[in-house]
């Protein structure tokens, strides 16, 4: 601390020792309304906004004003915008922004950090304008004590200088002091100091000379989430499919006052507010409307605590890390949400664009390091970035799903983010339309070669070696086989034809016409000729395979089947002609019946036999 | 002259619609397993879509890890992988202690799938590997059925097998376990084995070798294929079934198969040194043997046979015995006799809970109870006996398979809750020949019945020519031979065979069914019951699959009036660990919990679920179940930094620390002699409220876990345990808690530093000494600590 002090206290030297640069006199500096500095201390990212009146007094135009931050500041200033004046209400992202560069004039202590503002256009002696200049600063606030119990409340220090610190004279200048709380441990008291509920304020101090310096120190209670993202990687993957996928990767610690000693559940469940006031449990983050797929998780898995509340401005979505976040506490995730790709890409002169914010949608979270990939479409061309503040950037190549050579991804990187940042940028490329049938007709086509492939490989013979005994006794008994099959058929024709005899047989104990009989007689009997001149050359040709012994069986049962089959015929025939009673026909067929049945179910049985080879 | 022609020219058309028949059988038995195949895949899905794509329970883990691992760094560094993450301060050589074939297999499809630039976490294909691989095991089953009873049965065993809720619980998405792939590659090699029998190509008998190979690297349950194998060869020698196609099947799966599973590094020389391998070699010589006489047979003339067989049968005896001796000999003077401890429990189920009671606290290797059955095979239990007989009905070298198969397998299941894994499979195959031969029978008398009732109404177009005839030979020989009865079971399961192939003379057929046949009405009933009884066992396994074995057990739902509570609370525990300690940071907890933390904190633990190290093991629950200053050193002494403990007293967590403390006591004790059992025990009962004993009431695990629980209900009323706990208030003096999570499931505590804890503990344990009856023991267990 009190080399803190010291080191405030050479600075405020070196500042006085300094001439002025210029004639400029900042008539009111105010800290507060309508012309005032005030520092918003009501989150951990600390916010200075102030409206500058600024005179030229001499006599020379002038169109640069320059703003000075002690190093100490500068080292941890997240964004500074300038714009003009509207009249009242707080700086509000006015659409016309004053360029403010960073500045290095000469003779200026070295220990001050400036930033030059363009004015609109240039002062004339006498002339004023007005402006607000919005600085914001991130790991401003220092835990004091820096280790904390679970039981204890987080204190935190913030030093400043009660003087607006500028290279030009101030006329009048006031400061005011938001607070979280009114729980205020301890702030410096100069002359004009008043406190307000949660509002410390300083001044109005007049007719300052250049470079005042009169530092202030506040220690005050703070338990509002100090929640850092050491590093976050965004990933933006636009599919043309009509989906942008946005995947946050965050690391995120408390930064707040460490924690040590035990940590009691208990304690914390049971008083929640007294015992680890300074941990924070949720964050919430906005996302675009009509935000879909929203997904939270870390590397071992889904988290289960969020929750998401959605309307047609916005969708809210609130997370709860896994475990409560105490001081210096740790933890990691990654969450992942789509939006709808008409809200976000746009297409102007042949180019599209993506219009989308640059940083994350969570709320009062400071970014350390940033990291911006847009992974465009396969085939994209002609690559550009709009960014309103100047990053990092460079291009990858990411091969996701399917792809041949690679999407192209853009990536920026930004350190010290703070929401301010959240605005919109855009990426400007080139695609064909035709590309997005890539990857859907390389997957047709795969499909349809693999078909193909599997259908020539069913067809085509692609034996090694056509003279192989393996391969001569396969085509071998390829050959038996069919010629096998064939002999059964021809036998199941024969079968066919005795069953028909036996027919004509029961027509002729029926009607008693002979005559009919006897043709159906001759028919068959010349069939059955024909079937057995068929069979012959498939006979002489089954010899030498294995199954040769079966087939001929079952010729031979089949001629014995035959002839059995012809004599009962002719042995009815007879009887009918004779005409015989009908009961002495049975009786004379009867054995001759028996033979049959048995012989046909011998044949039925070899066939059967033959089949299963 | 018409009639004849008409014949013939239906004859030709029922031929080309044979093959018709036979093509559109062929297509519908493809899409039936291809659906097979998804809902085996869908199925398992249950836990996703409850829960989510997340590794389940405790190895799956590891596995995970490993395959992480082997992702990340490649084949040769996962060979020479030393973890030195685990088993702190020994570490563990992972490459050569671990069954790879698991990991390589998801590995190798994420490889593939990366390599297709198609960019799927390890995470997602590990969680998925399971469910692919019941696809393919029941795909399995569908081929090592047909091999032994035809098509029907082959798809009806491989719908079972898609969802028997024993296999289930072993491979829904996520638990990655060795078992998921290693009963595909069990079927499969069996499949192949039969594959060879049935038709003796050297072709088959090489994927065979490559299968088990594969079933090696996969799962250490290879053991029961490789028994399993030459118990059937035996069996087929003894009832004289040799023939060359067993020979082919046999040798070289023996030869190959032992050369291939010695590659693999866990089993190395084992394949050849332990016992579990012998009955292997043995059948070898033996096939060679009887082989040999088969030769020596047929080379010979009956009488000259006769005197050879005299001659070597009294030479040989004397070399047997003499090599039998020494065989015994070698193997009586290694103490186990050459099984390794597992191997040894399955022979002999009282083993483990006699020597090793490290083996015995795993629930898993209990026996099963008899609902455990019904649970995990449902009805397949009671068809499974119709399957056995179906098998004999005839026997053949494939069946006979299936008939040892389930009857070995019913044993060990008997033994070990686990191998009803190993049962599931068998009972599917049997069960499944069963259901397709009571169809077959049902299904064909009905048809019988219907065409023998109304002859002209119901015949198909092909037949109608010869139909009439048909029916009017059958008015004739109404008398058919009973003869033809004796042989009709073999007949019919001929048929069964060939049912698509249905022959132009139906006639001999139809004469035989009308035998079997049975009464319409019986059948049509029989048929719905069986529908009903398929129809109760896919209810059972949706439920099963859906509520019973999906719970990935790290993460905990109850339902309750307000809604679903999810207990996330390991994963809060280890996500903590992992952000907020130091990387080298050691923590001890008790085994169960070592392969989560090391892969989900990536911290080092002392001892994890692959329980090589018995002492090891034995010191963490020795310091466990120390007073709490002695646990400190022996902690300290191991370079502990954290302690985790679960505890479901809060919110009736069951399987918390304390329900598994007697363990550590008697592990710990079996090692370190002074932790006796006993003390812990009030009267040979377990407990922990006011009538504990004090060695109970003051040992770490206790105190860990009760620490501040009181203050919670002012009570402390255990909810597991349904008591109120025996000391309330106590303070840790060595030990400071670092974090509880939010249902107290997992409590972190930290120890405390040495010197600060030295000066203030003197002054602080002389101040609050009123149950200190310890104090005295103290001195005692320090000397005792192993690690000084």
């Amino acid at each position: 601390m009190e080399s803190f002090r010291f080191c405030f206290l050479m600075l405020t030297i070196a500042i006085l020792a300094s001439p002025a640069l210029s004639d400029l006199v900042l008539s009111k500096v105010d800290r507060r309304r309508p012309y005032v500095l005030q520092i918003y201390l009501t989150s951990h990212i600390v916010r200075i906004s102030s409206t500058v009146k600024v005179e030229n007094a001499g006599p020379e135009k002038e169109s640069l004003v320059l703003l000075a931050f002690p190093e100490q500041q500068a080292k941890n200033m997240a964004y500074l915008m300038a714009a003009p004046h509207e009249g009242k209400g707080k700086v509000k992202n006015p659409v016309v922004a004053l360029p403010v560069k960073a500045a290095n004039p000469k003779d200026m202590p070295a220990a001050l950090t400036f930033y030059s503002v363009s004015l609109p256009q240039g002062l004339a002696e006498g002339d004023s304008f007005t402006f607000d200049v919005l600085a914001v600063f991130t790991h401003a606030l220092r835990p004091i004590p820096e280790q904390i119990t679970q039981a204890d409340i987080q204190l935190v220090l913030y030093q400043d200088s009660a003087h607006y610190l500028s290279p030009y004279a101030v006329k009048v200048q006031s400061l005011s002091v938001k607070l979280p709380d009114s729980r205020i441990e301890s702030y410096t008291k100069l002359e004009n100091t008043k406190i307000h509920g949660s509002e410390i304020k300083y001044g109005p101090y007049e007719n300052l000379p250049s470079f005042s310096y009169s530092p202030i120190a506040v220690h005050f209670e703070s338990n509002l989430p100090f929640a850092v993202a050491q590093e976050l990687v965004r990933e933006i993957e636009i599919s043309h499919w009509g989906n942008v996928q946005v995947t946050e990767h965050y690391k995120l610690i408390h930064g707040g006052a460490q924690s040590k000693g035990e940590f009691s559940r208990l304690d914390f469940l049971a008083r929640p507010i007294v015992r680890g006031a300074s941990a924070f449990r949720y964050l919430v983050a906005n996302l675009p409307p009509r935000a879909h797929s929203v997904y939270y998780r870390d590397e071992i898995g889904n988290i289960s605590t969020s929750h998401l509340r959605g309307d047609s401005k916005k969708t809210e979505l609130l997370i709860e890390p896994r475990y409560p976040m105490f001081g210096g506490w740790r933890t990691a995730f990654t969450i992942g949400y789509g939006l709808p790709l008409q809200d976000f890409l746009y297409e102007s002169d042949g180019k599209r664009f993506l219009n989308i914010t640059f940083s994350s949608p969570m709320v009062e979270l400071v970014i350390d390091a940033l990291i911006v990939k847009v992974v465009l479409p396969e085939g994209s061309s002609d690559i550009s970035v709009a960014a309103p503040f100047p990053v990092e950037q460079w291009q990858e190549t990411k091969i996701s799903h399917l792809d041949i050579d690679g999407r192209p991804v853009v990536v920026l990187k930004k350190t010290n983010v703070v929401p301010e940042h959240n605005q919109f940028f855009q990426v400007y490329y080139h695609f064909s339309q035709l590309s997005m049938l890539r990857e859907p007709l390389m997957l047709i086509s795969g499909f349809f070669f693999f078909f193909v492939a599997c259908i020539v490989y069913m067809h085509a013979d692609i034996s090694i070696s056509k003279s192989s005994a393996s391969y001569l006794a396969k085509r071998q008994w390829e050959e038996v086989q069919a010629v096998v099959q064939q002999v059964q058929n021809i036998i199941s024709r024969c079968l066919t034809i005795h069953d028909n005899l036996e027919a004509s047989l029961r027509d002729l104990s029926r009607t008693g016409n002979i005559q009919a009989c006897k043709a159906a007689r001759k028919a068959a009997d010349g069939l059955l000729k024909e079937l057995s001149k068929e069979l012959k050359p498939l006979l002489t040709f089954l010899q030498s395979s294995p199954s040769a012994a079966q087939v001929e069986e079952l010729v031979a049962k089949e001629r014995e089947l035959q002839e059995k089959v012809m004599v009962k015929h002719s042995t009815v025939v007879d009887g009918y002609e004779k005409k015989l009673g009908a009961r002495d026909i049975e009786n004379r067929v009867a054995l001759q019946q028996q033979k049959l049945t048995a012989l046909r179910q011998e044949v039925d049985d070899l066939l059967e036999f033959i089949d299963e080879i | 002259m018409a009639a004849p022609e008409t014949s013939t020219a239906a004859v030709q058309t029922l031929y080309t619609n044979n093959t018709l028949r036979n093509a559109f059988g062929g297509v519908l038995s493809f899409f039936i397993l291809l659906l097979i195949g998804v809902m085996a895949f869908s199925i398992r899905l249950f836990s996703v879509i409850k829960y989510e794509s997340v590794i389940h329970e405790f190895d799956p883990y590891f596995n995970y890890r490993v395959t992480q691992f082997l992702a990340k760094n490649g084949i040769y560094e996962f060979w020479n992988w030393f973890d030195d993450r685990t088993w702190y301060p020994l570490g563990r050589v992972i490459g050569g202690t671990v069954y790879p074939g698991l990991t390589l297999t998801a590995g190798t499809i994420w490889w593939l799938l990366n390599s297709l630039n198609i960019p799927l976490s390890v995470e997602t294909v590990c969680v998925f590997t399971a469910p692919i691989f019941s696809a393919f095991a029941s795909w399995a089953t569908y081929l090592l059925t047909k091999e032994v009873k035809g098509t029907g049965a082959g798809l009806t065993a491989a719908a079972l097998l898609a969802m028997v809720p024993s296999y289930i619980s072993r491979s829904v998405a996520g638990s990655y376990d060795n078992e998921a792939v290693a009963i595909f590659a069990l079927i499969f090699t069996f499949y192949l084995y039969i594959k060879t029998l049935n038709t003796g190509t050297l072709f088959y008998a090489t994927l065979n070798s490559i299968a088990y190979f594969y079933m090696v690297c996969s799962w250490g349950g290879y053991t029961f294929i490789i028994n399993l194998i030459p118990m059937h060869v035996l069996l087929c020698i003894v009832t004289g079934r040799f023939s060359s196609r067993l020979y082919i099947a046999y040798a070289p799966l023996v030869v190959l198969g032992t050369l291939l599973a010695a590659l693999v590094p866990v089993v190395g020389f084992n394949a050849v040194m332990t016992s579990e391998h012998f009955a292997s070699f043995l059948v070898f010589i033996i096939i060679h043997v009887v082989a040999f006489v088969y030769y020596i047979k047929g080379i010979l003339s009956p009488k000259m046979f006769k005197v050879a067989v005299t001659l070597v049968v009294s030479v040989g005896l004397a070399v047997c015995c003499a090599v039998i001796a020494v065989l015994i000999a070698l193997v009586a003077s290694s103490p186990t006799k050459g099984w390794s401890g597992r191997s040894l429990s399955l022979l002999d189920p009282t083993y483990a809970s006699k020597y090793i009671p490290i083996i015995a606290s795993v629930s898993e290797h209990q026996p099963p109870t008899w609902p455990s059955y019904f649970m995990d095979i449902n009805v397949l239990a009671f068809l499974v006996p119709a399957g056995i007989i179906a098998c004999f009905l005839p026997l053949s070298d494939a069946s006979s398979f299936v008939v040892l198969y389930i009857a070995t397998s019913v044993y060990f299941s008997g033994v070990m809750v686990r191998l009803m894994l190993v049962l599931a499979p068998a009972a599917c195959i049997t069960s499944g020949i069963a259901l397709s031969q009571a169809f077959d029978v049902f299904t064909g008398s009905i048809k019988f019945q219907l065409t023998g009732a109304s002859s002209n109404t119901e015949v198909d177009a092909a037949e109608t020519s010869s139909s009439t005839a048909e029916s009017q030979t059958d008015a004739v020989k109404t008398e058919k031979p009973e003869e033809t009865a004796k042989n009709r079971p073999s007949r019919k399961s001929k048929k069964k065979e060939r049912e698509h192939g249905e022959k132009p003379s139906t006639k001999a057929k139809a004469e035989k069914k009308r035998l079997l046949a049975l009464p319409l009405e019986s059948s049509v009933i029989s048929l719905l019951l069986l529908v009903l009884l398929g129809a109760f066992y896919v209810v059972h396994c949706v439920w099963a699959a859906a509520e019973a074995y999906s719970a990935p057990s790290i993460v905990l739902t109850s339902h309750s009036h307000d809604g679903l509570h999810v207990f996330d609370d390991f994963r809060e525990a280890y996500a903590w660990l992992r952000h907020n300690t130091d990387v080298d940071d050691k923590v001890a907890s008790w085994w169960d919990y070592g392969y989560q933390t090391t892969a989900m904190a990536n911290r080092t633990v002392i001892v994890d679920n692959n329980t090589w190290n018995n002492t090891h093991i034995a010191t963490v629950g020795t310091a466990m179940s120390s007073p709490e200053r002695a646990a400190w050193e022996i902690f300290h002494s191991l370079d502990v930094k954290y302690v985790l403990v679960v505890f479901g007293g809060l919110v009736g967590y069951p399987s918390d620390d304390i329900n598994k403390f007697l363990w550590m006591v008697r592990i710990g004790g079996g090692v370190f002699p002074h932790i006796k059992e006993p003390d812990y025990l009030r009267d040979g009962q377990y407990r922990i409220d006011s009538q504990a004993t004090p060695t109970m009431l003051n040992c770490l695990m206790y105190k860990l876990s009760y620490y501040r629980f009181v203050e919670t209900d002012g009570k402390g009323f255990d909810r597991v345990r349904q008591t109120e706990i025996g000391k309330k208030y106590f303070k840790l003096t060595h030990f400071e808690e670092a974090f509880t999570t939010h249902h107290w499931m997992v409590r972190i505590y930290k120890l405390k530093p040495p010197k600060n804890r030295i000066r203030g503990k003197t002054k602080k344990s002389k101040s609050k000494t009123s149950s200190t009856t310890s104090s005295p023991k103290r001195s005692g267990t320090k000397k005792k600590n192993p690690w000084q």
